[in-house]
């Protein structure tokens, strides 16, 4: 999974994530064994309003991949009144998937390569104004910035999904610096030439 | 692009036309305003963004009445302003506007809660109503411990918020704030962001001119200017879930 870094050879692919999400749900198996619901419920705490986004089914979807490849086991529980559930519980090889994750030092989104080439290949082929590339680009970083500022403010003190927000406002800020300094560049370029 | 599009006219507290400001002459003119088309909704907080000598300051400055525009227009609530006699200008600045400054402009021989009340006084309010409404504003910007204090034994943080408190003692039909956090660290410019959020939620007109990302995420609306001029505009506040769902990489 490591890339090289600074280029990336794929898009951030739907298989990526999923592989990543099989990973998150036999970690949260690894203490007891649970119902898939109670897999669900310990995800959404983690991500707090980030987890609006998540497919309500993947979770299941998921357990049930992961059973058939050997990662999970499952076992039927009889209720007297509703119809029977199912606890799943980590196989030896799942264990080992999840002790195999955690050692992983893989980081995400490590630069923004191909923005910088958009911006190189803007200029040097005269398609534009860099530094008006660099303005729309700011501005949807920013709005990305707004929404996660404000799910930070609104969740309480000592959240763990605020947490996890207040990584996702300081990444972007972060962004907004380099894309100040492309925007320094690019205009002391166009006035240059 | 022209802001005013985007808005209903009607609803607009602060309104320019064809906004210019030049400063020399001959071949030393600069243009710091050109053609500024500007609508800001009544309740909306909007932020100005852009590089240094972008024009930005400029502009609020001939919003709030502190320069003189070289052409096009100026309208608060329905008036024009650009116009105004010296005298008006001062009294519309007393009342009708709030302002917030960097680098906070506190008198520094006031306490907190006198400096909160002054405004209130100079508009011809009664001691007793601008004592109250000085104790209510430190109260809201969560000072109202350190309402005896003078400036010099407040931090940077609590000046500003001093300064906030300050500028909504008349109930200005807008605030405007010229780099609120430029002087203030980022515990304080956390205090001054909440603070602003408030301000948003309870209705408050406010234009941030701003080179913080951070309390210019706070608005409903973003402008971005260049060379004196509106080059990039959007809307902050909507459909922002799919948007935190993608930058959490929890998608697909």
């Amino acid at each position: 999974m490591p890339e090289a870094v600074g280029v990336s050879m794929k898009e951030p692919s739907r298989g990526y994530q999923l592989r990543v999400v099989q990973e998150v749900l036999l970690a949260l198996l690894a203490k007891e064994a649970s119902h898939g619901y109670e897999v669900r419920a310990r995800l959404q705490l983690a991500l707090g309003p980030l987890a609006e986004a998540l497919n309500a089914g993947q979770v299941y979807v998921t357990l049930n991949r992961l059973e058939k490849a050997g990662l999970v086991s499952s076992a039927r529980v009889g209720q007297t009144d509703r119809p029977d559930r199912k606890v799943y519980e980590l196989t030896a090889a799942g264990r080992a998937r999840v002790m195999e994750w955690l050692a992983d030092t893989s980081w995400p989104k490590p630069a923004p390569t191909e923005f910088h080439l958009k911006l190189v290949a803007t200029a040097a082929a005269g398609l534009g104004d860099p530094v008006r590339l660099v303005d729309a680009q700011r501005h949807a970083v920013l709005a990305g910035l707004a929404a996660a500022q404000r799910a930070a403010l609104a969740e309480p003190d000592g959240s763990v999904a605020g947490l996890l927000l207040e990584g996702v406002v300081l990444r972007l800020q972060a962004d907004l610096r380099w894309l100040e300094a492309c925007a320094r560049y690019w205009n002391a370029t166009k006035e240059r030439s | 692009m022209n802001a005013n599009e985007s808005l209903p006219r009607a609803g607009a507290v602060l309104r320019t036309r064809g906004l210019e400001k030049e400063y020399g002459q001959g071949a030393g003119l600069v243009r710091a305003l050109d053609a500024v088309e500007l609508a800001v909704a009544a309740g909306e907080t909007l932020a100005v963004m852009g590089p240094s000598g972008c024009g930005k300051s400029t502009l609020l400055h001939l919003l709030g009445g502190l320069e003189r525009p070289s052409a096009g227009e100026v309208w608060l609530q329905g008036h024009r302003i650009d116009q105004l006699s010296e005298k008006a200008l001062a009294r519309l600045r007393r009342g009708a506007v709030g302002f917030v400054f960097q680098a906070f402009h506190l008198m520094d021989e006031l306490t907190a809660a006198e400096n909160v009340e002054l405004p209130a006084l100079l508009a011809g309010r009664p001691p007793r109503a601008a004592r109250g409404r000085a104790a209510e504003l430190l109260e809201r910007v969560g000072l109202a411990d350190r309402a005896e204090h003078l400036p010099s034994a407040l931090s940077g943080g609590e000046r500003q918020r001093v300064a906030i408190a300050r500028a909504l003692s008349n109930e200005p039909l807008i605030v405007l704030a010229d780099e609120p956090t430029g002087n203030l660290d980022s515990a304080a410019t956390l205090d001054v962001l909440r603070l602003f959020d408030g301000l948003r939620a309870a209705g408050q007109t406010l234009l941030i001119v701003t080179h913080d990302a951070r309390i210019a995420a706070t608005a409903d609306r973003l402008i971005s200017m260049r060379d004196g001029a509106f080059v990039e505009e959007t809307r902050l506040t909507h459909g922002t879930s799919g948007t935190l769902g993608e930058l959490a990489g929890l998608e697909g």
